[in-house]
């Protein structure tokens, strides 16, 4: 596998930025009860995060050692703002239920992360994939559990009714927990599980052993 | 990569030119992109406005349909309408947080939970000729965890009830949220605000279902179940809106011909 291809598909699984790096939780919660929000919010934090890669890459030997999270930030703030406009001007329905999500992509784990990590050690166009790769691994994990959450919470996927309700004459009984965020903890819980039980490297090591008792117990 | 970045010139020269370039990308999106922006919530408030009065034609543009459509604002207080502002630009939610749009509500009469109110707020018409047909009504309160913003609209008789939407909202998806479920909205149409000769709202919520042989059937509608905050909520604001601090007072002017 050449070193290009696997910079862009090694944070899908192999390297989840969600299951593996546990970041970006926050928006993975918020967004994912419907596929429409989690495709979007997947698709700005894609560009985001290439984006912002990009441009950091491109000023890294520039970049003061002393300010150089200051700099990274404001390259992100500015790019999230942009997106942020153009989808307040292009989708608007979209942008009004992502509400102030998209704003919070600045504090998204994942794009800081990626800056620091690759961009500022990389070249821009190896860093543009980088960040490419991360916004589509963030993007799978977000998919997955819009899935689950949108079929079983609201008996629909991309707001078309494939399990008929109750509530509207059929015979579904949508399961209203999955329609609040905590359900997507269990979701990404499962999610992570699934992942190590395949990939076992990723299993961390136990940091501490329970030791056994040192003295044996009076009854 | 060297320590020559750090020196205090390059700290600073870095710092401002990265600045402004930024500053200027954000500035030209933002400059560029606010006609479409503006256009787009006037499409959605419209949108709104025309669903609650049940007006929907898919061959028409919301543009086309909307030009039906009087926009007028009234003065809460005297309950006539009022040239003070204009309609057109005439902003209600910005107003109710300006003090000095706005007056502060005593807690006895606020059961809306809204704070503060607008002095004056824009209500929508639909005529023909000189005869009322249809008027909207701005509307909202607060629910379980957040303000519903929304239109209720009335027959031109003043008290029958067209249709009551909610075009913001975040309530608990699925219980509260259930306030967008169109089989429940289906229920509000042709329930009566006011008992005859009386302005004193009576349209409430109830727990559980209406018994339509019930004589006060007419002026209850379903409560949402499992969201009986949320219910209590739309309650209070359609009691507070169509009541004497509300739209009562310029619903009777505009029944005796005096608005």
């Amino acid at each position: 596998m050449s070193a290009t291809k696997q910079v862009l598909t090694k944070p899908i699984f192999a390297n989840n930025p969600i299951a593996l790096q546990i970041l970006g939780i926050c928006s993975a919660l918020a967004v994912t009860s419907n596929l429409n929000t989690a495709l979007v919010m997947a698709l700005a934090v894609t560009v985001v995060t290439a984006f912002s890669n990009f441009f950091v890459s491109l000023v890294r030997n520039q970049i003061p050692g002393n300010i150089r999270i200051i700099c990274q930030m404001t390259i992100i703030a500015s790019l999230v703002i942009v997106v942020d406009q153009f989808l307040k001007a292009y989708a608007y329905e979209i942008s009004k239920q992502l509400s102030v999500f998209v704003g919070l992509i600045i504090t998204n784990c994942i794009v800081m992360g990626r800056a620091e990590a690759f961009a500022m050690k990389n070249p821009p166009v190896i860093s543009f994939l980088d960040g490419i790769g991360n916004g589509l691994g963030y993007g799978a994990v977000l998919m997955f559990v819009g899935f689950i959450r949108e079929l079983f919470g609201a008996g629909s996927l991309f707001g078309i009714e494939i399990l008929a309700q109750v509530k509207d004459g059929g015979w579904y009984q949508a399961n209203g927990l999955l329609l609040l965020p905590p359900s997507a903890f269990f979701i990404i819980g499962m999610f992570i599980w699934i992942i190590r039980s395949w990939k076992k490297d990723q299993v961390e090591e136990p940091e501490y052993v329970l030791a056994p008792n040192s003295k044996k117990e009076a009854v | 990569m060297a320590a020559n970045n750090d020196t205090i010139g390059k700290t600073l020269t870095v710092t401002i030119l990265l600045c402004v370039i930024c500053s200027v990308v954000v500035s030209a999106a933002a400059v560029l992109l606010k006609p479409q922006q503006v256009s787009n919530k006037e499409l959605d408030r419209k949108s709104n406005i025309l669903a609650a009065a049940g007006i929907s034609d898919p061959s028409q543009s919301v543009d086309e349909l909307f030009s039906q459509i009087t926009t007028k604002v009234v003065d809460l207080e005297t309950g006539k309408f009022t040239d003070t502002v204009d309609p057109a630009t005439y902003d209600a939610n910005k107003a109710a947080k300006d003090p000095a749009q706005s007056v502060k509500l005593d807690r006895g009469v606020d059961i809306a939970s809204i704070k503060r109110q607008a002095k004056y707020m824009p209500v929508y018409l639909v005529q023909s000729g000189d005869q009322i047909e249809k008027i909207i009504l701005p509307v909202h309160g607060y629910g379980l965890w957040s303000t519903l913003y929304g239109f209720l609209a009335l027959e031109g008789d003043l008290n029958t009830v067209v249709g009551l939407g909610f075009y913001s909202h975040a309530e608990t998806p699925g219980l509260g949220g259930e306030v967008d479920n169109p089989a429940w909205k289906a229920l509000w149409p042709g329930k009566k605000v006011y008992d005859e000769g009386s302005m004193d709202p009576k349209l409430h919520l109830i727990k559980g279902s209406v018994d339509p042989s019930s004589p006060k059937a007419v002026h209850e509608v379903d409560g949402l179940s499992g969201a009986t905050l949320t219910s209590k909520g739309v309650t209070n604001l359609v009691q507070f809106w169509l009541g004497e601090n509300g739209y009562a007072p310029f619903l009777a002017n505009l029944k005796a011909g005096e608005a």
